[in-house]
């Protein structure tokens, strides 16, 4: 593989990551603040589906993507009403609308089915596009993926670096206490979710309007995708940049999926695009090893420096969920 | 900064339940209120409404003689009335400078630096070694309140208002809170002190106010009568029963050598032989060890060095699992009873049959209505068969955990036995315990009420920071001196005696 | 008490009004004539007999699968990975079958090895979430989903690979088995086979004398409500949870076998039919009562079923059932939240 490929591989990973990053920063926010949206992998079919049928409707990629955002929003909403105002399971709702919105979509995109629609066009930025490498590599991207790595610095900023962000993260982590100090807590679930849910509804239009641009149903090859967002949400930490780092991992091992293909022709190509799913989701086992017992048990066999050098380097893998995560709150 | 707080006939109900029936009191700015009652009196909830988490049904708040409508704590912030919780409500995972900048009002930035220098500033003001940038989960229950006061200063509460916060903290610590207080008054802050301790309240208040049953029983000021006040919060003088003499009997469990680590924790080469029919407190601040150690004689936690034998010798339980020592005869009971011990949603019958766990495929339904009803009446549980172990009152709970004990047991576990009930049901709790030590059990507890630890352990162990003292005798010990070793006094002497011995 | 059912009953109206009036609009939306789609999804599920044959043909997986999840559901689990042990049964059970096809043994016995293979495929992929859960600390819903994911790539490459028709490989799955040993179904061309009905019929209620009387059921209880009470009181608290995952397996798998034995005589890609995912709704709707379980599974097979007609006649596609479930499980909690709200405003508050 040339070095210009390979660039034009890489360049094409970072964009094929964008609205993953989308869809997982957004539900790190709702998490943060204490709310578990599950309904994440119905909810971007829904939102791709309904974004392209908008977006061809009107001819207009920017209503396309409100479009995307505003059935986010809505969606998370719902969550936010059934789990914050009436203290229903946010996780047993959240699967109920994964398997809602993505029937609604199916049914709903039935008539736009395989048209063909509009699509984001790159936008090289002027003279930084012209740089050897990092040009075709950075700056001949389109807009959301530009706008993708602006949310995981400022989802970072706002959430480690703000007065309104300390907050939120103390709403998650122990409501009563922020309560105790004057935050309004349902208020702010409320807003951080639904935030949260707009933010990772846009994840399908850079779908359906850019990266996997079109509307193909069942067979869009999407459907799967909202449950990998929650569990690189886990993977990160509930953290903006380690969060990215799974987003990109994921992109990766998608991409080998399909470099390896040739190298492989006894396994059906099948078999490749479902194999990063299944990894992914075991690199959780890693995220949570240390907080088993057995793990505990059978560290404390081992001599004293290795049995603390092993268990900082467990420490440091762990991730550690809001305090309150999925748990409701009442003032009174 | 004077503050006058006048409460009229608050009144709150939750459900049938009358926590507040028409409490007025008046309290003058400048002046330390204590506010004394036992356990479901009706003291957190009167604090709750003036706080701003509780609505009352019915009553006013009036501050300095104006009516304030207090409706959320945001509110009881803005009119500067401040509350330190038992439990501290703070934010363990975070630095102490980020904790004490949330909620508090400001721009989009949060200001980090010239927040830890006025937190700084105001814990020189007071001595308190408060290291902004540390982690407040690193800090013990006596520092998480020293910054909590230090916060709700700096958001400008000019009525203070203190929940329990004796409670875990250690002797010197308790000194320098009183002394905080004083000054605090001094300058006309308005503090309200609640407490169940008597001794708290006649150390440090200018006045007291005693609730019972929801109802204001009446008021003392200084010089306080111990007697007065005991007999306005119960109605009746309270007598404890007299203590009683041990004859030391065949060993039941033997720690030698234990080490036991946790991430916040270390504890060396603890020793300790438990005998039959023995009781053995153990005390110190919490998060000292002494859980650690309780959890580790159950099989809940697993020593890194070190042995656990039961039956003198004759049972190596080292790195045995909690099933493998409940079947030899160990029993654990949690201080967090709903959380950890009982299973809400399940009947009190359900859990009588759960814990005397029965043989063949089905339950027979006959012999477990027979079990419940007469456990229920032998511990004098106010429950049926039937109701869900959550509609049950905490003393209630504590009844039910000890009649799910079954028989019989070599060692009983317990973790404050008696935390959060009041004295009947506490002097109730205890005279079974003590059945079960005439039977032939011993017993470990830990305790943060160093009166109970006197009052009822035969020998006691002292944590401080993941040390622990040799078994002291209770009868060479009096309230002072292990306060003082709870809190890291004195430990020079009790260690070079135990060198010497 | 009567008053509570009573509330109980007007509320489960009331949703099932509700998902009526949302996925009216939807097909508002989609320009199509609201009463002729519910029309004709009671004429695709009660229009005949051989219709109605289907509906309980459908009825048998999800009923299986059903109460496998009102295990798993006791003891506090999402076993969102139903829809993997499904599949491994099937693929088990396929197994089986092809390696008995030569054998000269009676049909009856290979069939019921078929079944007892499936079973073990079942709960070979749920023991393995729950020791994922147990051992390793990962979330029964992500453990499962990844396991979904690795039964699926399993499942293709069995029928694009080493299974694959002579000649071509396709999306239409293995050869079929020989016809001896097919499930016997009660007419010839129907696909209702009595013996798959009778162990859907013996799988629930097994499942509801279980949970009902049984100590297994009472301590899987405790442990699905306090795991660490459940341990103090003396219970094995992860041997149950493992047991819930077993028991789960051994039911999914069972529906899978039953899918390749009486329903499509081969295996096919989409062989568990997302009845795994549908029978989680089945349970949370039925608030895990064994016997309203399946009578909610069978109204949901129906809908099934007879929104098959909706592509043919009304060129809509059959989603639609989805969506009247989706919604219909949704105003139900949401419903059971208001419902508790009032119930608590009426007591006064909570100390």
């Amino acid at each position: 593989m040339t070095g210009d490929v390979l660039i034009v591989n890489l360049a094409g990973l970072l964009a094929s990551a964008a609205p993953l990053i989308f869809a997982v920063i957004g539900e790190t926010i709702s998490e943060r603040a204490g709310v578990i949206n599950l309904s994440m992998n119905g909810m971007i079919l829904l939102s791709a589906m309904g974004s392209f049928s908008v977006a061809l409707a009107t001819g207009s990629l920017a209503a396309g993507f409100l479009a995307g955002a505003a059935i986010g929003a809505l969606v998370a909403l719902v969550v936010a009403a059934a789990g914050i105002s009436l203290r229903q399971s946010q996780v047993a709702v959240g699967f109920v609308l994964a398997l809602l919105c993505r029937d609604l979509s199916y049914f709903l995109g039935n008539p736009v089915m395989g048209q063909v629609g509009p699509r984001l066009p790159p936008a090289p930025i002027p003279l930084l596009a012209g740089l050897p490498v990092a040009g075709p590599l950075l700056f001949r991207q389109d807009l959301m993926t530009y706008l993708s790595l602006l949310l995981v610095a400022g989802a970072w900023l706002f959430l480690f670096k703000t007065r309104p962000g300390l907050v939120l993260r103390g709403i998650g982590e122990k409501p009563e206490a922020a309560y105790a100090r004057g935050a309004r807590v349902k208020a702010l679930r409320y807003l951080y979710t639904v935030l949260g849910g707009a933010i990772a509804g846009l994840a399908g239009p850079i779908y359906s309007l850019s990266v996997k641009a079109g509307w193909k149903g069942s067979i869009s090859g999407l459907d799967g995708l909202g449950w990998i967002v929650l569990s690189i949400t886990i993977f990160g930490g509930w953290k903006p940049f380690r969060a990215a780092f799974g987003c990109y991992l994921f992109a990766l091992l998608q991409w080998l999926g399909l470099v390896l293909q040739p190298l492989l022709p006894g396994l059906p190509s099948q078999v490749l695009q479902v194999a990063p799913f299944p990894l992914m989701i075991l690199t959780l086992l890693l995220v949570n090893l240390g907080k088993a017992e057995w793990v505990e048990r059978s560290l404390a066999t081992l001599p004293g420096p290795a049995r603390r050098r092993l268990s900082r380097v467990l420490r440091a893998l762990n991730a550690t969920p809001p305090a309150a995560l999925g748990t409701p709150f009442e003032e009174d | 900064m004077d503050v006058r707080v006048e409460l009229r006939d608050i009144e709150k109900s939750f459900g049938p339940v009358k926590a507040n029936a028409g409490i007025s009191l008046d309290i003058p700015s400048g002046s330390i209120q204590g506010i004394l009652g036992e356990n479901g009196a009706g003291k957190s909830t009167l604090m709750k409404v003036l706080s701003g988490f509780i609505r009352p049904d019915s009553g006013r708040i009036l501050l300095d003689g104006k009516a304030a409508s207090i409706g959320s704590p945001a509110d009881a912030i803005r009119a500067g009335v401040g509350m330190l919780h038992q439990d501290p409500l703070d934010f363990p995972p975070l630095r102490l400078v980020d904790d004490f900048v949330l909620g508090r009002p400001g721009g989009i930035g949060p200001e980090r630096r010239s927040a830890a220098a006025e937190l700084a500033r105001l814990a020189g003001r007071f001595g308190f070694a408060l290291d902004p940038e540390g982690y407040v989960d690193a800090l013990t229950v006596g520092e998480r309140q020293q910054l909590e006061i230090l916060r709700l200063l700096w958001i400008g509460a000019r009525v203070l208002i203190l929940d329990e916060p004796t409670t875990g903290i250690s002797l010197p610590q308790k000194e320098k809170l009183f002394a905080t207080l004083r000054e605090l008054a001094s300058e006309g802050m308005t503090v309200l002190f609640v407490s169940h301790k008597l001794e708290d309240v006649e150390a440090l208040c200018d006045r007291a106010a005693v609730l019972r049953q929801g109802c204001l029983a009446g008021e003392a000021e200084p010089p306080f009568s111990s007697e007065a006040l005991v007999s306005l919060m119960f109605g009746k003088a309270v007598e404890l029963a007299p203590k009683r003499r041990l004859e030391p009997g065949r060993s039941v469990l033997a720690a030698k050598g234990v080490c036991l680590e946790s991430p916040r924790l270390r504890i060396q080469d603890l020793s300790l032989c438990v005998r039959s029919g023995e009781v053995i407190g153990l005390a110190g601040m919490e998060g000292s060890g002494q859980a650690l150690f309780l959890g580790a004689c159950a099989g809940l936690a697993r020593p890194v060095a070190g042995s656990f034998c039961l039956e003198a010798e004759g049972l190596d339980m080292t790195g045995r699992s909690h099933l493998d020592y409940k079947r030899a005869g160990v029993a654990y009971l949690p201080a967090a009873r709903l959380e950890q011990a009982l299973v809400p949603g399940l009947t009190l019958g359900e859990h009588f049959t759960l814990a005397e766990g029965g043989r063949g495929l089905f339950v027979d339904r006959k012999a477990a209505a027979k079990l419940a009803e007469e456990r229920i009446a032998a511990y004098n549980i106010k429950g049926r068969p039937e109701s869900r172990i959550e509609e049950l009152s905490g003393g209630n709970q504590q009844r039910a955990l000890l009649a799910l004990l079954t028989s019989p047991l070599s060692l009983i576990l317990v973790e404050h036995p008696t935390r959060g009930l009041d004295i009947e049901s506490t002097i109730y709790i205890w005279g079974k315990l003590k059945e079960r030590c005439a039977a032939g059990s011993s017993i470990v507890f830990i305790s943060s009420d160093l009166d109970e630890i006197l009052q009822y352990s035969d020998r006691v162990l002292v944590f401080f920071a993941g040390r622990a003292s040799p078994p002291l005798d209770a009868a060479s010990l009096d309230v002072e001196r292990l306060g003082g070793l709870i809190g890291g006094k004195g430990w020079d002497e009790i260690e070079g005696k135990a060198g010497r011995a | 008490m009567r008053k509570e059912r009573l509330a109980k009953l007007l509320f489960g109206i009331g949703a099932l009004a509700l998902a009526l009036g949302i996925s009216t609009l939807v097909l508002l939306a989609a320009k199509a004539p609201p009463l002729a789609a519910y029309a004709n999804i009671a004429l695709g599920a009660l229009g005949s007999w051989d219709v109605a044959a289907n509906v309980l043909v459908s009825w048998v997986p999800l009923v299986l699968a059903t109460s496998g999840l009102l295990v798993t559901f006791t003891a506090g689990l999402w076993n969102i990975g139903i829809e993997g042990q499904i599949t491994l049964g099937a693929i088990f059970a396929t197994w089986a079958l092809r390696a008995l096809q030569g054998a000269a043994l009676p049909p009856a016995l290979a069939i019921g090895l078929a079944f007892a293979a499936g079973m073990a495929g079942g709960a070979l992929w749920a023991l393995l979430t729950g020791a994922l859960r147990t051992f390793g600390g990962v979330n029964e819903i992500f453990g499962g989903l990844g396991l979904n994911f690795v039964s699926t790539a399993l499942n293709i490459w069995l029928i694009f690979g080493p299974w694959k028709r002579p000649g071509v490989a396709s999306m239409s799955g293995t050869v079929p088995f020989d016809k001896s040993l097919w499930l016997p179904t009660l007419a010839p061309g129907s696909r209702l086979a009595p013996a798959s009905l009778a162990l859907a019929l013996a799988g629930i209620a097994l499942v509801f004398v279980l949970l009902r009387g049984s100590y297994f059921g009472l301590r899987l209880k405790a442990v699905g409500r306090n795991p660490r009470a459940a341990l103090l009181l003396g219970i094995p608290a992860e041997r149950y949870l493992l047991a819930a995952f077993l028991g789960c397996g051994l039911l999914a798998g069972l529906a899978g076998a039953v899918q390749v034995t009486a329903v499509y005589h081969r295996l096919i890609p989409s062989i568990s039919s997302g009845y795994g995912y549908l029978g989680l709704m089945v349970a949370m709707l039925a608030s895990n009562q064994a016997p309203l379980a399946a009578l909610v599974a069978l109204f949901f097979a129906a809908l099934n079923v007879g929104s098959i007609r909706l592509p043919i006649v009304l060129k809509l596609d059959s989603s639609l059932a989805g969506v009247l479930q989706g919604s219909l499980v949704l105003f139900f909690l949401l419903g059971q939240g208001a419902r508790q709200r009032l119930l608590e405003r009426k007591r006064g508050g909570r100390p």
